[in-house]
């Protein structure tokens, strides 16, 4: 998966010299044509963007994704609605990556191998499955692959050195490095220094493999955390958009600018 | 799918900790993995000691007041004609209920493990309430993670992990029942694994935890076996054990010394929460054919939409409010050892009246549901059969539902 639009979107971003920028939004939130324009707006700024599905029993969610998750099913959004809503958005950015994440049971019951074929068709790059680990995730990452999808390993600072070698050489294009030993959203309890050192012990695995870290990052600890590859920011956009519709104010064009903030940032 | 003999049911699952291939796993964050990897090596290494047998033996006797008693209910039986009806009576041990037993488990394991701070969730507040009793007991920080609705209905249990020392954390999310309570929970772990313990409920959740708590109820069941030596001198040919379903974990530990009885001499009828009569809404994923999901890290019949939602459920009963059920559980329906059925709320009600009428036993809403089934099934059975109740819970916790069903408590 080499030329991945994942790839292609880190060498960019190297070549900028800086980390890629990568973006948490809900499907759905709190509209599924909000959601999709919220999408559309902050791709101008986000090299990949990541969309949940949402789950009502998100076991690793702080509160921020878990409010837009609740309000993203309140208001109606379906699996089906979700493939539409990445199929209208490569339909006006074919160049930027889209990066599935939720809850197995979802996949599951959807069926696996449709679920994949209609990532497909939908043009999606990745999937992040959140509680499905390796090695329980082999089967299902290999499926992938060969659909030319991305499963996205995860990796904590709990992970054992053996694990974190096998999970390195089962994963794909990406991996995503878990900050800290938090829920989503979470006060940055560790200092970026020493992630930044753990981080690097898992670079030093593979130097071809794009590491990027989430959990934590908000606009003031973001530009701390400049030396990887690519940094996600969840919570804080999934913030923005309650306290948007709290205010009464416009979500794209608030969330936008706190998108555009961040890349800043690193640049 | 087929039960193995001389094994107990929660050692016959495959290396990814799947019973039957299909229920239980451990679907959980990457976060999680190592915690939970040290504990199953932990309570691996802790069931084959010596000692550790020692030390829970002399806890279950002397702290939990093992055994319990097992009873006839004359009274009861005389007036429904037919079966005996007899009643293992589980809520004598210390704190009202079979919660103690994985409680006590558990705060043995997180004092041998070396960490001070021990986490559970709670339903009827029965497992929080006897977590906090075993955290005072042997010195540890607990907190206990109920949803807000479960607070309000079981104040008196509430009442007392405040005494112990306890930190309730109220949860508000989705339904503010069990299922949230466990979810927050889980959620509190992920972010302390490194110094916390967290003990489940019930034989619920990832693998191990549904090992642990049917290892440490499986009590009732050995007690049980040898009751029936003493009262009948051998076990009767005609048993029927029921028992209340909602994770699972006292009907796994009525059940397992019996699991590997031919159904004809011994069987097993779990009956779940069918929730209010005209509602459509009811916490029974075996008895009402839910389809299999995956719930708080494990696979099993699970109340859920075609979407993978976990759905809301209902019933009279906080304890078996929850819209999962123990993998083993699924198991044992699926090989067709045990049956399942349900009781609405109705009927567990009425059940608590006649059994109190009749007889000086006070089971909580959770047994008056498995009562319900016995009251139903004991008029067309003949007078050897020995149908036997586990009395898991005490009524103390919900004398103010009680109170406002009945007008009286």
């Amino acid at each position: 998966m080499n030329n991945s639009l994942i790839n292609q979107s880190f060498k960019k971003a190297k070549k900028e010299n800086r980390p890629a920028l990568l973006t948490y939004t809900v499907a759905g939130d709190n509209t599924k044509k909000k959601s999709l324009e919220i999408l559309k707006s902050i791709s101008k700024y986000a090299d990949i963007c990541e969309l949940g599905f949402p789950h009502n029993t998100p076991i690793a969610d702080g509160g921020q994704i878990q409010t837009s998750a609740y309000r993203a099913i309140k208001n109606g959004v379906k699996i089906n609605d979700i493939f539409s809503i990445v199929s209208k958005f490569k339909k006006f950015r074919k160049d930027k990556p889209i990066i599935l994440m939720g809850y197995y049971n979802m996949i599951y019951q959807y069926n696996e191998n449709k679920f994949i074929k209609k990532c497909k068709k939908s043009k999606v790059d990745g999937l992040i499955v959140v509680d499905l680990p390796h090695p329980e995730n082999k089967i299902f990452a290999s499926k992938c692959k060969k659909n030319k999808i991305n499963f996205i390993q995860l990796i904590s600072p709990t992970t054992s050195k053996l694990r974190l070698k096998k999970i390195i050489k089962d994963s794909h294009d990406m991996i995503y490095y878990i900050s800290m030993l938090s829920t989503t959203g979470g006060k940055l309890k560790v200092s970026p220094k020493r992630i930044i050192q753990e981080y690097q012990k898992i670079k030093k695995q593979n130097k071809s493999k794009n590491v990027v870290i989430g959990f934590g990052i908000t606009e003031k600890t973001i530009k701390l955390l400049k030396k990887a590859d690519g940094l996600v920011v969840g919570s804080a956009i999934c913030k923005e958009i309650t306290k948007s519709i709290k205010k009464r104010q416009n979500t794209v064009i608030n969330v936008t600018n706190v998108v555009r903030k961040l890349k800043n940032k690193i640049k | 799918m087929k039960l193995k003999k001389n094994i107990p049911l929660i050692d016959q699952h495959d290396k990814f900790g799947f019973w039957g291939g299909k229920f239980g796993g451990s679907f959980i964050p990457e976060t999680l993995k190592k915690p939970v990897e040290d504990l199953t090596k932990e309570f691996h290494k802790l069931r084959k000691k010596r000692n550790f047998i020692k030390k829970r033996d002399f806890y279950f006797k002397n702290y939990v007041g093992s055994p319990t008693s097992f009873i006839k209910l004359e009274n009861l039986s005389s007036h429904l004609g037919g079966a005996q009806i007899w009643a293992k009576v589980v809520s004598e041990a210390n704190g009202g209920a079979h919660k103690i037993y994985n409680a006590t488990v558990h705060a043995l394991i997180c004092k041998a493990m070396g960490k001070k701070y021990i986490v559970g969730d709670t339903g009827a507040g029965y497992a929080g309430k006897m977590l906090s009793m075993a955290a005072k007991k042997f010195g540890l920080k607990c907190k206990i993670f109920m949803g807000a609705k479960d607070i309000k209905r079981q104040k008196p249990n509430c009442d007392a992990m405040r005494r112990n020392g306890a930190e309730i954390v109220p949860v508000y999310s989705g339904s503010q029942t069990l299922v949230d309570a466990v979810s927050e929970c889980m959620r509190y772990w992920v972010s302390n694994c490194d110094n916390t313990h967290m003990c489940v409920g019930s034989t619920v959740g990832p693998n191990i935890f549904v090992k642990i708590c049917g290892w440490s109820t499986a009590q009732i069941s050995r007690e049980l076996k040898i009751q029936l030596k003493k009262e009948f001198k051998k076990i009767p040919k005609k048993i029927k054990l029921i028992n209340c379903v909602g994770g699972g974990s006292s009907a796994y530990g009525f059940w397992s010394e019996f699991i590997d009885y031919d159904k004809k001499h011994i069987e097993l009828i779990g009956v779940e929460a069918g929730g209010p009569k005209k509602s459509k809404l009811h916490a029974a994923p075996l008895s009402r054919n839910a389809k299999i999901g995956i719930l708080h890290g494990a696979a099993s019949y699970v109340c859920q939409n075609n979407e993978g939602q976990i759905q809301d459920t209902e019933s009279i009963s906080a304890g078996l409010d929850y819209p999962g059920v123990s993998p083993i559980h699924c198991f044992l329906k699926d090989t067709k050892r045990a049956r399942y059925t349900y009781a609405t709320d109705e009927a567990a009600l009425n059940a608590y009246k006649m059994v109190t009428k009749f007889e000086k036993l006070n089971p909580s809403l959770e047994p008056s549901h498995a009562f319900a089934e016995a009251i139903k099934i004991a008029p067309k059975l003949s007078k050897d059969t020995i149908l036997i109740v586990n009395s898991c819970g005490d009524a103390k916790k919900d004398r103010d539902i009680l109170k406002d069903r009945l007008g009286k408590y």
